[in-house]
């Protein structure tokens, strides 16, 4: 039996087993952000400990920054400010490398892992953050942590974890034009259920997943936590090699060589075990919106919603609390629903290709005037990169503001939110009740460039009609 | 160091019947009430949207119900948690007052927060979750038991099976939930993994990236 990626990667980080099921992880790489570290520097603190590995710990700041104005101190939001002050101290008293406002490597930081090359295979990597699982399009075994765990890493550089099954999501066919990595996600999720992942790492492979570049592959294992996987994972290949070369943390010369044989020894092979398989063809896929409440509850864009009648009995009351907070109609189409907002960004579809694709789609077009538009790039670097193509101009020549970087409208702790029950196209990753700032907004997630085309027609549209 | 060794083997009290499924943590607590780098205060903001209106007048939710105030066990469906690694929401529920959780299903890192906070997470099937949220709204004020030794929950004179993760089980019995001695306790295992990693020892990060 020839163990799978993530296996082989669990047992390369096994330190010691705890008990039968449990056991202590050494974690390769700990990224850390201003909202859920505060409190597990200050458990080091009183226990008097230090940052264990504070070379293989990085720190950056993108929850709670504002994107307009981000560089004037103090912020207008005091407990902001106060956030802010807390891991700039932190990184400087216990350490730790950060990337604070004014680096340009600040940034989301699972945009800011990839883009330096931070992020390599077979590293398991943790974070105070479900999209960790961003990371595994590296073939990282990536999750995220809560708060004590933080401190369990920051402290230990291990976790206490239990090794989860795995199951080989096999994607085949190819895209046609207009559909994107978010719609093989969405449409993965809606399939297997918000739950459906829970105890499981996802293994996404297949003709489909190797066609895709490293940046699309992010945008697929980052929404794995949306359904219940709290790890998805892709095999390092040729792609994967080809985008580390000549990052600033990649290694260089013959060391990149030796990092080159160890990642691709790591990987799967056709001799590989799973617990679990499900094969999947994206040939007849479009372009996929949520409706409800949670991120199953998606659709092609050119159907009908559902009747909750005609639901099966565990979906039942999710999708009726979905109505009642939604306001649309059992049967209804979502094509032609007026937006209020129109939000590009966050780590699922912050990077530069998604960008690329909405300046793509709205070059030299004006967003409707009823939609307020926000194009929040991932990272500096996207930003700086985005603005050397002339992206920014086409973005705000089309109506939309561009803004510096940040998760921004994606869980609103910033200023960016919306405001009573406004309808959002969003190319984030939740649609939660509230998630982007009002209790009773609502969110439509799609790809960015269904987001750029319901910008376009001030309504939801099928961006296939439009490109 | 702060050795903390509570042991949690039983939790009683009256139940907290709170119906939904995929229940997320940003329902539990909103985003803006973690901009603070404490956990104080999150008590009183659980489910803040969805029991006060934007006047901030209660509304009608289980957890402003009088007749459920002082609860120690919550009574949740499934997948609850699902969403944010915030451990503000576990947090959150436990200094409202709740000691143990039961549920259908629970997500993945919620749980896990729960285990480090010595906050027990027991399942159970469908059916009997019903019947409990069902009996706790009829007799708000009666005590239940739930063990964790061998999982059960008891009230009147029925007792239902429980499930519970075994390892979170043993962190709860051992008082050993809190993680980070015993992690520590490995700091030679620790270096000797970190030494045969091939990417710190072998092609580590540049020194000039700092």
């Amino acid at each position: 039996m020839s163990n799978n990626l993530f296996n082989r990667v669990w047992d390369l980080h096994k330190v010691s087993s705890l008990s039968e099921t449990m056991d202590q992880l050494f974690i390769g790489l700990h990224l850390v952000h201003e909202v859920t570290s505060p409190q597990a520097f200050q458990a080091l603190r009183e226990r008097n400990l230090s940052v264990l590995y504070p070379e293989r710990t990085i720190a950056t700041v993108d929850h709670i920054v504002p994107t307009q104005d981000q560089r004037i101190r103090p912020f207008a939001d005091s407990m902001a400010e106060q956030m802010l002050a807390a891991i700039e101290i932190n990184s400087q008293e216990f350490g730790v490398q950060f990337f604070g406002l004014g680096s340009e490597s600040q940034g989301i930081v699972h945009i800011v892992g990839p883009e330096n090359g931070i992020t390599q295979p077979g590293m398991t990597i943790a974070c105070g953050d479900s999209h960790t699982s961003t990371h595994g399009a590296f073939g990282a075994i990536a999750f995220g942590i809560g708060t004590s765990q933080v401190r369990d890493v920051l402290a230990s550089q291990t976790l206490a974890l239990e090794r989860l099954k795995v199951r080989k999501i096999e994607v085949s066919g190819s895209r046609s034009s207009g559909v994107y990595a978010k719609d093989i996600i969405l449409k993965i999720i809606a399939e297997l259920g918000v739950m459906g992942g829970i105890g499981y790492a996802y293994e996404y492979t297949g003709e489909a997943i190797a066609s895709l570049s490293m940046e699309e592959r992010m945008t697929i294992c980052n929404m794995s936590i949306e359904g219940g996987a709290r790890i998805g994972y892709v095999n390092p290949d040729q792609t994967t090699i080809d985008y580390l070369r000549g990052r600033p943390f990649s290694p260089e010369g013959a060391a990149f060589d030796k990092a080159v044989k160890f990642w691709q020894d790591i990987a799967s092979d056709e001799r590989s075990t799973y617990d679990d398989i499900y094969q999947f063809d994206i040939n007849s896929l479009g372009p996929m919106v949520t409706w409800g409440i949670t991120p199953g509850q998606a659709i092609s864009v050119e159907d009908t919603l559902p009747i909750v009648s005609e639901t099966s009995e565990s979906e039942r009351e999710v999708a009726k609390k979905a109505y009642e907070h939604m306001g649309f109609s059992e049967g209804q189409k979502l094509l032609g629903t007026p937006i209020d907002v129109a939000f590009i960004g966050s780590c699922t579809n912050g990077r530069i290709s998604d960008l690329q694709e909405v300046a793509d789609v709205v070059k030299g077009r004006k967003i409707a005037s009823t939609v307020t538009g926000l194009v929040v790039p991932g990272s500096q670097k996207v930003k700086k990169e985005a603005e050397a193509r002339g992206l920014d101009r086409i973005f705000t020549e089309a109506g939309f503001q561009w803004r510096d970087a940040g998760c921004s409208m994606c869980l609103a702790m910033n200023p960016d939110k919306l405001t009573g029950r406004q309808l959002c196209a969003s190319s984030s990753n939740r649609n939660f009740i509230g998630r982007q700032g009002a209790p009773k907004g609502r969110t439509l997630l799609m790809s960015p460039a269904m987001v750029a085309a319901a910008a376009l027609s001030g309504a939801i549209a099928d961006v296939r009609e439009i490109i | 160091m702060d050795t903390n060794k509570i042991i949690v083997k039983e939790v009683s009290g009256t139940v907290l019947p709170l119906k939904g499924n995929d229940i997320d943590t940003d329902r539990i607590i909103p985003a803006r009430f973690l901009r603070s780098i404490t956990f104080e205060g999150l008590g009183e903001q659980v489910f803040c949207d969805e029991r006060f209106d934007q006047a901030g007048n209660p509304l009608d939710h289980p957890f402003n119900h009088e007749s459920y105030r002082g609860a120690k066990i919550l009574v949740v469906n499934q997948n609850f948690g699902c969403g944010s690694s915030r451990e503000h929401a576990p947090q959150a529920i436990m200094r409202f007052g709740i000691e143990a959780i039961i549920g259908e299903s629970f997500a993945e890192i919620f749980a896990g927060n729960c285990t480090s906070l010595g906050i027990p997470v027991l399942t159970a099937s469908i059916a009997e979750i019903e019947a409990l949220q069902a009996h706790a709204q009829e007799n708000p004020s009666e005590e239940f038991v739930v063990d964790i030794s061998h999982p059960h929950i008891t009230y009147g004179a029925r007792t239902i099976a429980l499930q519970i993760n075994d390892a979170a089980k043993q962190a709860l019995l051992n008082g050993t939930w809190d993680s980070l001695e015993t992690l520590l306790q490995e700091r030679q295992n620790i270096a000797a993994t970190a030494a045969k990693l091939p990417y710190i020892s072998s092609f580590p990060y540049p020194q000039s990236t700092g």
